[in-house]
């Protein structure tokens, strides 16, 4: 009889400890003020971290964490104030609705090749066909006969959303192309695969893998500025309030000649020349 | 003094049972959650049009997860293809011809086998096997055939342990017996210990398809994650497991919710697999 009493009432007691734990761990995440939280989209990620580097250099008593989670989530986290700076590498949705949408840099999105490629150029309309899957066969961009390995990113990425929204158009991206989960698996198909395409943030276009020019044009970052080159998408800083405190002196300083000078170093392109 | 001793007992008895509960209660929790988070989309969309169609965009409102689904009993049977064979010849072997040293040093290895994380199992499959499939049999590597290779690999040492296990549960007078009658070795272990042992290495291999199935962060990396149903052993493909760890990162609304739809029916797909594995062990205990 006691034993019957005594099971329950010690489940109750457990699963009492569990919700206090977690109620306890979310009072105290919120209880500190001078640091800086940013979460959102893969692409800035690496990026805001350099920031947060060379900001913590120069205001040793502010720390900056950042996060990942991709751009939807950023925007997601900024709207339930879940972090201090949400970031985001393509424009918003009409139904996403944010305080304050702070341009920090453009970026440019490549189209990679392995370096054996002896493919160089590729047309806006080529790449549309190829993702599209109406091109299979490297023999119609001028090489080989052999299918090409198209590689994409997944649903609800940014460079994926920006990809679509300047390359794509209406055309959905064909199901039989590959998908892989960062900027940088991508990379690492493309740099070991010799048939493979993909699309990348140019600010990480590296010595393992060709960037192709486009209608005969150079991506990069002074292409970008005089607007000859077209594949560009903004990387955005996101805020639910007016900034302010610490989380305005970072912007402040991402805004500044040598935050801007950081992200020139970087590859991408800074909003003031 | 006894009744302090009776209470002590008592207390250890009661902290066990909430040991024993706590785990129940985490797979209701999750039970509750995933139930939770993915039939809504059930209702909205409708069972039809989730599991049985054929393009998904979840951005763009189609939830169709039929090649995934597929997909996934393709990898399972293919990994079942490569190693159910190697597996049960390696627990006969164990079993049936390995003398006590050998077996000493081959179980602690099969142990071992298993406590390799599946990223490093992925990681050997981008950098060996990807590689050797685009250049000797074409494609972008990313395959079926790697995926199954893989997971063939993996789910040895499930398949191994569980029907060693039966094997040796075979009472050894039916070997004894089968010897007596003037059977060799090799004709007393195909007609007489592994039909014995026969619903142990089913139920092994059962369990093994769980893994298969489950399985995630190496299917990620070999399986090119490609939305088509694939038509030859070539094409790349996506496993309901990767839809899920590929897009959680991103996924906001109906989306997310498309993606505990997708665990919803992976948990089925588990369950029914369980269930039937429990149910051939469970005869073999009656019969």
């Amino acid at each position: 009889m006691r034993s019957n009493l005594a099971t329950p009432i010690a489940l109750l007691l457990f699963i009492a400890l569990i919700c206090w734990g977690t109620f306890d761990l979310r009072k105290s995440g919120a209880g500190r003020k001078d640091t800086v939280t940013l979460a959102g989209s893969t692409s800035v990620m690496p990026f805001s971290e350099k920031l947060a580097e060379y900001f913590m250099l120069s205001h040793p008593r502010l720390s900056v964490e950042v996060q990942g989670g991709g751009s939807s989530a950023g925007i997601q986290a900024t709207i339930n104030r879940t972090v201090d700076i949400g970031m985001s590498s393509r424009n918003l949705k009409d139904d996403e609705k944010v305080h304050k949408q702070i341009l920090i840099c453009y970026d440019g999105i490549s189209i990679i090749v392995h370096p054996s490629n002896p493919v160089r150029d590729i047309s806006l309309d080529q790449i549309q066909k190829v993702y599209s899957g109406r091109i299979r066969n490297w023999r119609e961009l001028g090489w080989i006969d052999r299918n090409i390995d198209a590689v994409s990113r997944e649903e609800g990425s940014g460079t994926r959303g920006a990809f679509e929204e300047l390359v794509m158009g209406k055309a959905f991206i064909d199901d039989g192309i590959m998908v892989q989960d960062s900027n940088g698996s991508v990379k690492e198909v493309v740099a070991t695969d010799p048939y493979a395409i993909g699309y990348i943030s140019l600010g990480i276009v590296d010595q393992k893998v060709k960037a192709l020019t486009i209608d005969g044009v150079i991506p990069s970052v002074r292409n970008i500025i005089q607007q000859k080159y077209g594949m560009v998408r903004p990387f955005l800083y996101l805020t639910a309030t007016e900034p302010a405190g610490a989380v305005k002196v970072f912007i402040d300083f991402v805004l500044s000649r040598d935050g801007q000078n950081i992200l020139r170093k970087e590859g991408l392109v800074p909003i003031r020349g | 003094m006894a009744n302090r001793f009776f209470s002590r007992e008592h207390l250890i008895k009661c902290l066990l049972v909430v040991a024993a509960f706590s785990s129940l209660l985490f797979l209701f929790i999750i039970f509750a959650f995933i139930l939770g988070e993915g039939l809504p989309l059930f209702y909205k969309v409708g069972v039809i049009k989730i599991i049985l169609g054929f393009t998904w965009a979840p951005t763009k409102g189609f939830f169709g997860i039929f090649p995934m689904i597929v997909s996934s009993y393709m990898v399972t049977l293919g990994a079942l293809i490569f190693g159910a064979p190697l597996a049960l010849g390696c627990a006969t072997y164990l079993s049936e011809y390995a003398s006590r040293r050998m077996k000493l040093f081959l179980k602690p290895a099969l142990e071992l086998l298993a406590g390799i994380p599946s990223v490093v199992y992925g990681f050997l499959g981008v950098v060996y096997i990807v590689p050797l499939i685009r250049e000797y049999l074409g494609g972008p590597g990313f395959s079926i055939l790697a995926t199954s290779a893989v997971l063939g690999i993996m789910i040895l040492p499930t398949i191994i342990s569980i029907s060693f296990d039966s094997l040796m549960s075979v009472p050894p007078t039916y070997r004894e017996a089968s010897i007596a009658m003037g059977a060799t070795k090799w004709q007393t272990i195909c007609n007489v210990v592994l039909p014995a042992a026969r619903s142990g290495i089913l139920a092994s291999f059962i369990l093994g398809m769980g893994r298969a199935v489950g399985e995630t962060m190496a299917v990620i990396m070999v399986a090119g994650n490609a939305l088509r149903i694939p038509m030859s052993l070539l094409d790349p493909l996506r496993t309901l497991t990767s839809n899920i760890a590929l897009e959680l990162a991103y996924a906001a609304g109906d989306h997310r919710s498309a993606l505990f739809s997708t665990g919803v029916v992976l948990l089925i797909i588990i369950m029914i697999l369980n269930f039937v594995a429990n149910f051939w062990v469970k005869r073999k205990v009656t019969g």
